[in-house]
């Protein structure tokens, strides 16, 4: 039996649910010569703001049982790059559904942000960063007050007809409240959750191992949270969720969509398995037959 | 980008914390000096970012130093073992950059990639002068190796109790040495007196903390005067008037 590995979010429909996260797969073109990214539902673009940013002071990545730790910082070469090269250049070699991810530090600049990338024809669905832990000023502040939560949110809407998904932080108490406060501010889907905020000292030199001081973790470290708050709030959301968190074999990804998740988000795996996708993708078929799966779309939100 | 699974042939000390690890399997994507590989350490979630000690059509050989639990792993391995690596990472030395006589400059463990680095020049016919740096004496390494390639090898440690006292800039003030074209590789402290005490046009192989090892994830990046670059995917290894101090 073939088996329907479709999905699909706000009517865009997705060959399947695995979409490399946004900061763990560049631009995606980095990968091309890697594997066919054909294989994939759809690409989060690394996380891009108004102006090119380098980002922070290395080193920017540190290690930890079953994860990782990053600060990069939001390096990036701006929204302009992204709609005029990147986007265009990935788009050549990729028919799947292509998110941009969009961060910043002031509303208005998050709006202005949003603004061009509503003007590139082949950007799909906007995903709002508001849960970026490595800026200071930006990005996670927004993610952790329904209030900022809500405002940055229908300032984006304001400027796009495109999906608008909010990508929300879990260094949260209460993850429900920031999630309905975006759905009721206009998004048209929610993507969680960022990186958890973390820290490893060099016990030897007694500093911090990351220049940034903290950096958030990754990995299969955070599955369990992950997969709790991606239930928590499918259940008390009407917008669709893509889910993203340690995903790191098909069956994360099984879980992650009967938890509520209507698409997955491959992170860390990436960084140490560059070719994690292409072997999540090709492993589902199998588990479906195994769990008795005829359509994956149908074990969405089943638990 | 490869991946391909080796068998550990040997793996045994070199000097004081210091491996050599010579691997059987698929080298096809290996393409000269300068590149990493990024070798899985069971138990570890990252893989370990490792230079290109010397390679042939069936094996290539790594040396590193313990610095960390991970490379401590990779030390307990024995020749036998499995180990994953993504082999054909970074970028590699421009020896063509050389005219006639190179002059190479290895600080500790960055000696390790300077070795292929001097068969390729020799095999061109250059004259490679090579210049060590270590701590002191019993860190000394590759000594002989390179010198069975042909060149002329000098060695400074910082205490003295090996060839001139100081730093490999210390060898270049004592010694009437020539070159046109200059490779360095070791720690970024060493490689930023070198570029201010070298003449002449050169390369340097930049060391970070890496991520993905192949270019996606930006956890390596640095400044350079045209702006952020991989070290992974654009470098290791950069012209000396790239680099920003």
């Amino acid at each position: 039996m073939v088996r329907d590995l479709s999905t699909s979010l706000c009517g865009i429909s997705l060959k399947n649910p695995v979409v490399p996260a946004s900061g763990t797969f560049g631009f995606g073109l980095e990968l091309a010569g890697c594997f066919d990214l054909n294989c994939l539902g759809g690409i989060s673009l690394k996380g891009t703001t108004l102006e090119p940013r380098f980002g922070n002071p290395t080193p920017r990545i540190a290690e930890c049982e079953a994860g990782m730790l990053n600060a990069v910082g939001l390096q990036n070469p701006g929204v302009e790059a992204l709609v005029r090269e990147k986007v265009p250049a990935l788009r050549r070699v990729f028919d799947g559904c292509i998110i941009a991810n969009i961060s910043g530090f002031a509303v208005e600049e998050y709006a202005a942000c949003c603004r061009i990338a509503d003007d590139c024809a082949d950007i799909d669905i906007i995903e709002l960063n508001i849960s970026c832990p490595n800026v200071h000023g930006g990005g996670m502040a927004f993610g952790t007050d329904p209030e900022a939560a809500a405002e940055v949110t229908a300032a984006v809407r304001a400027v796009t007809s495109k999906p608008l998904f909010v990508k929300l932080s879990p260094n949260v108490s209460d993850i429900v409240a920031i999630a309905r406060a975006c759905e009721d501010a206009g998004a048209d889907g929610l993507t969680l959750v960022n990186t958890f905020l973390g820290m490893r000292i060099d016990v030897r030199t007694r500093r911090p191992v990351l220049a940034n001081g903290t950096g958030g973790l990754s990995g299969p470290a955070i599955f369990p949270v992950a997969l709790r708050m991606v239930h928590q709030v499918s259940k008390a959301c009407r917008i669709p969720v893509m889910g993203c968190g340690g995903v790191a074999r098909a069956q994360d990804v099984i879980e992650m969509m009967m938890a509520g998740a209507s698409a997955v988000q491959v992170g860390a795996e990436n960084i140490r398995n560059p070719y994690a996708c292409r072997q999540i993708v090709s492993g589902l078929p199998g588990l479906m037959e195994e769990l008795g799966i005829e359509r994956l779309s149908d074990i969405i939100g089943c638990v | 980008m490869k991946e391909v699974s080796y068998t550990v042939l040997e793996n045994l000390p070199l000097a004081p914390r210091t491996f050599r690890m010579k691997l059987s399997g698929d080298t096809s994507a290996i393409r000269g000096s300068g590149e990493f590989v990024q070798i899985a350490v069971p138990g570890k979630f990252l893989r370990r970012p490792i230079s290109v000690h010397d390679c042939d059509f069936e094996t290539f050989t790594i040396v590193y130093k313990v610095v960390g639990e991970g490379t401590a792993a990779l030390s307990a391995m024995l020749p036998g073992s499995q180990v994953g690596a993504l082999t054909g990472l970074g970028n590699n030395f421009d020896i063509d950059a050389c005219r006639a006589r190179a002059l190479l400059l290895g600080g500790g463990v960055g000696a390790a990639p300077l070795y292929l680095l001097t068969k390729e020049l020799c095999a061109q016919g250059k004259e490679v002068t090579v210049v060590l740096g270590f701590n002191k004496a019993e860190e000394v390494m590759l000594r002989e190796d390179f010198e069975s390639l042909g060149a002329k090898v000098f060695i400074a440690t910082l205490d003295g109790s090996a060839g001139t006292r100081g730093f490999v800039t210390d060898v270049l003030k004592l010694k009437n040495l020539c070159w046109d074209y200059f490779y360095a590789c070791g720690p970024k402290p060493m490689l930023k007196a070198v570029c201010g005490a070298v003449k002449g046009p050169g390369e340097l192989s930049m060391e970070e903390r890496m991520g993905c090892g192949a270019g996606f994830c930006y956890g390596c990046s640095i400044m350079t005067v045209s702006g952020p670059r991989r070290v992974c995917a654009d470098g290791p290894v950069f012209k000396r008037e790239e680099i920003v101090w």
